[in-house]
């Protein structure tokens, strides 16, 4: 069955039409990726999955689950992980409680899930270092990975990834593409990532490219043409 | 030396006062940013409830343990301005979070209607009504998960419901048949006595301690750390965090948003109901109880800097400390060679109503030169 789908999504912002008959979707051990020039609303498609925009019309499918009528924390305990854009991280808390909080999502939540996953620590070594840092005290590059380690604690079956690399140095953005093809082939699960940067873009499996709210081509990544690059990558 | 001892008691004494009636809005307005006028009113349920269960304890069957009764009205009455508070957030305020302007008004609104009722209303009823409102709360988390299987769930919600409500009624009739004074409504204010052993004072290095007042200052010292280790140590500590923090994210990870706010709105207003423990020990109750402490509340969370629990704390020590130094007119008795003009403007505030006046005109003006309060958030978060 397919992990995600998006079928005729279609989201305002008050009156203002921004998602446009938006179809996607999404299997498991695939990585995704959605490219477009920036302010066509691609933001706000994630926004819409995880619930933080409500489409006016259309249907969110995870593992054939209507979703579209549920509140975000729902969506997350279904089995979304969520890495927005700007990473939120929890600036105010240490780094400790911000990997805690990625366990909300698990059944039970923190109440009977207390240890972290070491794997983490594998995959982002130096989280472990500054467990007991404020997490708005890390830097962007870190807060970054916080931020993925966060959305993995809670064994998603689809992570949400939005820009990640946008701002960051680029051995950690080498970093965050490791970890992220390691998650898949270990833990078998989607990930849809918005993103620029085109190694990045590469290393999908199949792409959407979108323009002024809507899906206008889509194909499998190692077809992505130069033409095709350069009329929705910003670079 | 003792001079010191006395005034600092007594400093401590008033903040510890100040405090416990302002750790409740603390989190209310400090964390979650509702600006709650009924606040005062809930610490007036809470004087009321300590009134209650202090007459329940006079009854025969109860006499024994008579001097246990302020004990018991802690709990009590955290559970009553608890139940009061979560009802005005799921009925009132829920509907105006990010309106503070209506918000206010609303809370306003609600704040007459309290006082009104138990102006108009039997005691006996409100008891009766708390009641069942606290079994209703109470029996789903009491019953087995498994009763509330799909098609049944309206029937036993229904269920426990109307049982809360007999209990209630039962309960209140019993009360106003057993107990005259909680029978008939009445807008006097009334008197809690302190027990036997809460009189008297407490003797050391020639200085009385009053009772009452170390008893209050326990209280306040219990709470304040209870809610420091809730918040920062317990997983729903947590949880109230990061909401209050980032709202939207903290929903996207799985936390129900809902649930935080109605268990932060609990315990700020049960907290109030403590307070209002401790208020009925210092003087008697009335209906308009909560209004004469609901700005001094206000007052300190401002001044200690909104969303900063240990800004809270050191600004009531801080306001308690200076009104005792000028309502008492210690700074007489420390400088006694003060120019006259002076002196005769210390003697002037030497009174409590007026050291009051000078020390609000003295927040004013600080706040003034910091309007964040002593202790602002600081950091690049602030502006995000």
């Amino acid at each position: 069955m397919t992990l995600l789908e998006a079928r005729n999504l279609n989201t305002y912002y008050g009156e203002s039409h921004i998602l446009r008959d938006v179809d996607l979707s999404v299997r498991h051990n695939e990585m995704v990726c959605l490219i477009g020039r920036n302010g066509v609303g691609k933001t706000t498609f994630l926004k819409s999955l995880i619930g933080l925009l409500t489409p006016r019309s259309g249907g969110i499918f995870l593992e054939g689950n209507p979703l579209e009528r549920k509140p975000p924390h729902q969506r997350a305990r279904l089995g979304i992980g969520y890495v927005p854009q700007g990473r939120e991280i929890i600036s105010h808390l240490s780094v400790e409680e911000n990997l805690l909080l990625g366990m909300e999502a698990l059944p039970g939540g923190l109440n009977q899930n207390k240890k972290i996953d070491s794997f983490i620590y594998e995959l982002f070594p130096i989280l472990h270092k500054f467990l007991a840092r404020r997490g708005g005290d890390l830097s962007g590059g870190q807060q970054q990975q916080l931020a993925i380690a966060r959305a993995l604690l809670g064994s998603p079956k689809l992570l949400l990834l939005d820009e990640p690399t946008e701002g960051i140095q680029p051995n950690i953005v080498q970093d965050i593409e490791t970890a992220v093809k390691r998650i898949i082939l270990e833990k078998g699960i989607g990930v849809l990532l918005v993103e620029q940067h085109l190694h990045f873009v590469r290393q999908a499996d199949r792409y959407y490219a979108m323009q002024r709210g809507g899906i206008v081509a889509t194909g499998q990544t190692e077809d992505l043409s130069q033409a095709v690059v350069d009329k929705f990558l910003s670079v | 030396m003792q001079l010191i001892i006395e005034s600092l008691f007594n400093g401590v004494a008033i903040g510890s006062v100040l405090l416990i009636a302002a750790l409740g809005l603390a989190i209310v307005f400090g964390l979650m940013g509702v600006i709650n006028l009924a606040h005062g009113e809930l610490m007036m349920l809470g004087a009321y409830s300590t009134y209650v269960t202090q007459l329940i304890f006079k009854l025969p069957a109860l006499k024994p343990i008579y001097n246990a009764y302020v004990i018991v009205a802690i709990g009590v009455a955290f559970l009553v301005s608890a139940v009061v508070g979560i009802l005005l957030e799921r009925s009132v305020i829920r509907r105006l979070y990010g309106n503070p302007l209506e918000t206010l008004l609303a809370t306003w609104g609600v704040s007459l209607i309290l006082q009104q009722f138990v102006r108009s209303v039997p005691l006996a009823y409100g008891t009766g009504i708390a009641i069942a409102l606290l079994t209703g709360l109470i029996l789903p988390i009491l019953l087995p998960k498994n009763l509330y299987k799909k098609n049944r769930a309206h029937l036993v919600k229904f269920g426990t419901w109307s049982v809360s409500a007999l209990i209630g009624v039962i309960s209140s009739s019993g009360l106003s048949a057993t107990i005259s004074k909680l029978g008939r409504a009445s807008a006097r204010n009334v008197d809690v006595t302190a027990p036997a052993w809460m009189r008297g004072g407490f003797e050391l290095w020639g200085i009385t301690f009053p009772m009452t007042r170390l008893v209050i200052i326990v209280i306040t010292g219990i709470a304040v750390l209870s809610v420091t280790w809730f918040l920062n140590r317990s997983v729903w500590g947590i949880r109230i965090r990061a909401v209050t923090q980032n709202r939207s994210m903290s929903d996207c990870l799985g936390i129900s948003t809902e649930t935080v706010d109605v268990l932060t709105f609990g315990i700020g207003s049960g907290l109030a109901g403590v307070a209002g423990v401790a208020i009925s020990l210092l003087g008697s109750v009335g209906p308009n109880v909560g209004g004469s402490y609901i700005v001094g509340c206000f007052m300190v969370v401002v001044l200690g800097g909104v969303g900063n629990l240990m800004g809270t704390i050191i600004a009531s020590f801080c306001i308690g400390i200076i009104t005792d130094l000028i309502g008492a007119g210690r700074l007489l008795t420390i400088w006694p060679q003060m120019p006259a003009p002076l002196a005769s403007a210390i003697d002037f505030f030497a009174t409590t109503s007026m050291a009051r006046v000078l020390v609000f005109a003295l927040i004013v003006i600080f706040l003034q030169f910091r309007p964040a309060g002593l202790f602002p958030q600081k950091g690049r978060m602030v502006e995000a």
